[in-house]
């Protein structure tokens, strides 16, 4: 299964990449951390290694690392607005259990 | 659930613990709020998409404050209740005001504090006060569009801000439960936002001309880090006046006075305003306003006329531009970058005068209005640790020198103008009479040598001094700045540990026709003050020596012979006489000759008293 992203957030990831000057992609994670056991991360991607895996959606290069793949496959990644609120947003069907923040998940 | 940013690489935090910051430019007519979010520093828009909140604060009665827009249409209608501009009485003393009144439509309470109070319907409310709502209304906005609570933030200040208005800033943040990172001036904030900290070196110019302020500074770009050479400005020049020139224009035009109608006035102030605004893109623009009554004006107003209108206040900054550089130590040419700052730049008069001052053209394609924003969100997101790779170091300098009283009424610089801060400087000073047992401490700003001509910012006293000689206590003045520039000074009496502190927070400050009054004085005087602080340092040395033979005399006066003591006596009438006169080396010559005649004495009175010390002891003891 691979990882894709909705058009607002390949536009969005796209400018960020422009505005920042430098960077392959946006490397997607899974960090074992937070109330629910896992927490999600996205960060500006400067290289690939050799392990990682790459796909390409809308022009952006997503890079996940192969343990964070395992819980990230069939992730969509989506930009969204809550109120003047606004960010990236996973959508993953792995996620069996979030706390009430909504900042971690178990799968 | 919780929306995500992207981060540089390995700097994701972990839930819950994102260091959300923010910088806020809290300017005398608007203010704006921004952050940094996946890498990208930009204002942030309230619920209507507006980014820009007018700093304006409507007290329609104890619960129902309004701030921005809201507050902006009871302008006209409830004037006395309608606060616009306090930035421009922030740390003002109720006497500062006295200049700026005529400006301010609003009712002050006379009493006896420093801070004025302004009557409305909520009350007596301070500027501090005022302030703190707009910063609320910001915070609120930042926390909502971030999605959690600010550690901390960012808020810029004129670089001419006194300790006095950069206190009451702070105070303001406090009250508004903001976390203040640290204040940045405006100009190195909008050097931080063009990013010339990425170029490798070179000197920049900031022109700042925003709504109430003008500020002019001097940048050097050193191996990343940013040192302000020199600033220069007013405080109380901007865009505003812009508009009281095209209102006054209005008055002359419909053969008016300014009157007390705050109502009318208003409305002409407005309506100047949006002249102001149309043109700059418009070569003429039509005025149309209700006087009082049902009189209507009509008229027109050309670019020409308006630039005719506003050239002397124009000039004036043109004026601050190149005595800055002067004080600088740079010359024009080599001023490599100018960048724009306020939304009176926009004015394409002042763009044109700034290059052809500087023989080239300004740095214009971020917004004029939100640069500072954006500048001041960088630092924060780099204060708040979210960038910890690059690190920058922001170094601002002391617009006025910093010192204390010494005997004669002279002033001991301490910390030099100019001096980069944050900084610490200690000078050792002791007691001038036997057994003083208490020293006063009086701060001052300044550049003149006398204390009258200087500004006193505080006094304390050091006690608990143990009785001494004259000289033999070592006391170290301290005296520290911090990097928002507040002053903290501390004397500690070394031998005993006593310590006594003062921390600055002067109740009223100094505009900056004052600080340039003081510098024009403190040249125009050099000459003078260097032979004042000659004799007047003579007249203290002859003080002490003078009681040091008082003190002499009265405990040993049976070690000295008759023709001595007449010896002394006359030098001693000489040196008084001297003493009441103005020539220093005259002073200078009469001590020479009474320590001459006197050092027979001394003599023999230092070797009785080691003889006293010795009295019964081996002189092996003492080896």
């Amino acid at each position: 299964m691979s990882i894709s992203l909705t058009d607002n957030a390949a536009t969005h990831v796209k400018s960020y990449l422009e505005k920042r000057g430098k960077g392959v992609g946006v490397r997607l994670g899974v960090k074992t951390t937070g109330c629910s056991g896992m927490a999600y991360t996205i960060e500006f991607a400067d290289q690939v290694e050799n392990e990682d895996q790459v796909f390409e959606d809308k022009g952006v290069k997503v890079i996940v690392d192969p343990k964070s793949m395992v819980y990230l496959s069939g992730t969509e990644l989506d930009f969204t607005r809550e109120g003047l609120n606004e960010g990236f947003k996973f959508s993953n069907p792995n996620e069996k259990d979030r706390c009430g923040c909504g900042e971690s998940f178990s799968v | 659930m919780a929306l995500l940013q992207i981060s540089e690489p390995g700097q994701s935090t972990p839930p819950h613990e994102h260091k959300l910051a923010a910088g806020i430019d809290l300017g005398t007519t608007n203010s704006l709020v921004a952050t940094v979010r996946s890498g990208v520093a930009d204002t942030l828009a309230d619920e209507n998409g507006e980014h820009i909140l007018p700093s304006v604060v409507h007290f329609a009665d104890k619960d129902e404050i309004l701030v921005g827009t809201p507050a902006l249409s009871h302008a006209t209608t409830d004037p006395l209740n309608t606060i616009a501009s306090v930035k421009r009485i922030m740390g003002r003393s109720v006497k500062d005001l006295a200049t700026l009144e005529g400006y301010l439509p609003y009712k002050f309470i006379d009493n006896e504090s420093h801070v004025p109070r302004i009557d409305t319907a909520a009350g007596a409310i301070t500027s501090v006060e005022v302030s703190s709502e707009i910063l609320k209304s910001l915070r609120e906005r930042a926390e909502a569009s971030l999605g959690g609570e600010l550690i901390g933030v960012v808020i810029t200040v004129p670089a001419y801000f006194d300790d006095a208005q950069r206190q009451a800033t702070k105070d303001a943040a406090t009250l508004a439960g903001l976390n203040v990172f640290r204040l940045l001036n405006e100009p190195t904030a909008a050097a931080v936002a063009y990013g010339l900290d990425q170029q490798a070196e070179g000197i920049t110019a900031i022109y700042d001309l925003g709504g109430g302020t003008f500020d002019i500074s001097i940048l050097k770009l050193t191996k990343g880090v940013f040192e302000v050479l020199s600033t220069g400005g007013d405080t109380a020049l901007g865009g505003d006046d812009f508009d009281r020139e095209i209102a006054s224009w209005i008055l002359n035009q419909a053969k008016l006075k300014a009157t007390n109608d705050h109502q009318m006035m208003r409305r002409i102030m407005k309506e100047a305003r949006r002249a102001k605004e149309a043109l700059t893109a418009a070569e003429a623009v039509d005025i149309n306003v209700v006087l009082n009554g049902d009189r209507h004006f009509e008229s027109t107003l050309s670019r020409h006329q308006f630039e005719q209108l506003i050239e002397t206040h124009i000039n004036k900054t043109i004026v601050w531009c190149r005595k800055t550089i002067r004080d600088a130590g740079v010359e024009v040419r080599e001023v490599q970058n100018i960048v724009m700052v306020g939304g009176s730049t926009r004015t394409p008069y002042v763009r044109e005068k700034v290059a052809d001052f500087f023989g080239k053209q300004p740095l214009t394609n971020i917004d004029p209005d939100k640069v500072v924003a954006i500048g001041a969100a960088q630092q924060a997101n780099k204060l708040a640790g979210n960038n910890p790779e690059e690190d920058m170091l922001l170094l601002d300098v002391l617009p006025l020198s910093l010192g204390i009283e010494t005997m004669g009424e002279l002033v001991e610089k301490i910390v030099d103008r100019n001096t980069v801060i944050p900084v610490t400087r200690a000078q050792k000073f002791t007691t001038f009479k036997d057994g003083q047992t208490a020293m006063r401490i009086h701060v001052l700003q300044g550049e003149r040598e006398k204390v009258a001509d200087c500004r006193s910012l505080a006094t304390f006293d050091l006690t608990g001094i143990p009785a001494m000689v004259a000289g033999a206590a070592h006391i170290l003045v301290t005296f520290q700045v911090d990097a928002d520039g507040l002053l903290s000074v501390s004397a500690e009496e070394q031998n005993s540990g006593v310590r006594a502190s003062v921390e600055v927070k002067p109740s009223y400050g100094l505009s900056d026709s004052e600080i340039e009054t003081m510098l024009k004085a403190s040249f125009q005087h050099a000459e003078e003050d260097v032979h004042t602080r000659a004799l007047i340092e003579q007249q203290v040395e002859a003080d002490r020596v003078l009681e040091a033979l008082r003190s002499a005399l009265a405990k040993d006066g049976s070690l000295i012979t008759k023709e001595e003591f007449a010896k002394i006596e006359q030098a001693k009438s000489i040196l008084l006489s001297a003493r009441q006169g103005n020539d220093g080396e005259k002073i200078k010559q009469a001590i020479k000759s009474l320590e001459n005649e006197s050092e027979a004495f001394i003599a023999r009175r230092m070797n009785r008293s080691v003889q006293q010390v010795m009295k019964g002891h081996k002189v092996e003891e003492f080896e």
